[in-house]
């Protein structure tokens, strides 16, 4: 019920923002028009909280910005790799441990490392991600598991053991 | 003030501008398809973020900045399943990236041992 509700209420807001129209009427159509979607999208069964985390919405404020800088840094040294006319590229492929309970924070941590540039991860299953990084220096910073314990944090609330 | 927010605004465009070649460069001089798709990667983080960034700065605070914002959620959301779909398919299809280091002892998350041998 609570997942319904709040599915509802961001549908609308974003309807809301799309459509730049404010008169009575098409406020009226768009809110029944949300609830519609909400209702056939809790036919599917895809209205939990897995496929709509509001909870995670609170620590986001503070894993996002966490996550661009990552991806800035991260993003400037592959540039560097680009530009420099060597090519000081190492491919390496790794397996990491992912400590998150979820599906949620599992996901999150597997599109957290193919975001960022310089890693890539090709294939999850269960607490295990193959990852495909362009330097072998990535791949040890990754395998330290900073962005794990960060993850974990984001999907737990907590400081992971 | 107006002049601040436009040196700015166009400081972030022209950063987006630069990566996007920059990874366009990259997917040219990488050697395997693994190693593009990292090249790839800086276009649509760093290449589409900054130009985002511009853009909003430009559209100041109106409707267009959200929708903006909307977008960059959306790239930042659907682009990782996309490369992630990508790698994992060519994987399964038989390709094996060119490696410097392997790390993994053969063994990938989610292949048995026997048929990786």
């Amino acid at each position: 019920m609570l997942y319904f509700a709040s599915a509802v209420i961001i549908t609308y807001f974003f309807w809301l923002v799309l459509s730049g129209h404010y008169t009575l009427l098409l406020m009226v159509i768009g809110a029944v028009s949300s609830l519609l979607v909400v209702m056939l999208a809790s036919r599917m069964a895809v209205v939990d909280r897995e496929g709509h985390p509001i909870d995670l919405v609170g620590r986001a404020i503070w894993f996002w910005p966490w996550l661009v800088w990552q991806i800035v840094k991260s993003g400037i040294d592959v540039s560097r790799i680009i530009l420099s006319p060597s090519l000081p590229i190492s491919p390496t492929l790794i397996n990491v441990r992912a400590t998150q309970k979820s599906a949620v924070g599992l996901v999150t941590y597997a599109n957290s490392i193919t975001l960022t540039p310089g890693t890539v991860s090709v294939e999850v299953e269960g607490d295990e991600i193959t990852v495909h990084a362009i330097t072998y220096a990535g791949a040890q910073d990754l395998a330290e598991g900073d962005m794990d314990r960060t993850v974990s944090r984001f999907e737990g609330g907590r400081r992971a053991q | 003030m107006e002049q601040i927010i436009d040196i700015v605004s166009w400081v972030f465009l022209i950063a987006g501008g630069l990566f996007c070649v920059i990874g366009t460069v990259g997917m040219m001089r990488m050697p395997d398809m693994f190693t593009r798709l990292h090249a790839a990667s800086i276009v649509d983080t760093l290449g589409m973020g900054f130009l985002i960034v511009g853009m909003v700065l430009q559209a100041g605070f109106t409707l267009v900045a959200a929708k903006l914002i909307i977008i960059a959620a959306l790239i930042l959301l659907t682009s990782p399943v996309a490369t992630h779909a990508l790698a994992q398919a060519a994987l399964h299809a038989g390709l094996r990236p060119k490696l410097d280091h392997d790390e993994t002892g053969g063994h990938i998350a989610g292949e048995d041992a026997s048929s990786n041998s």
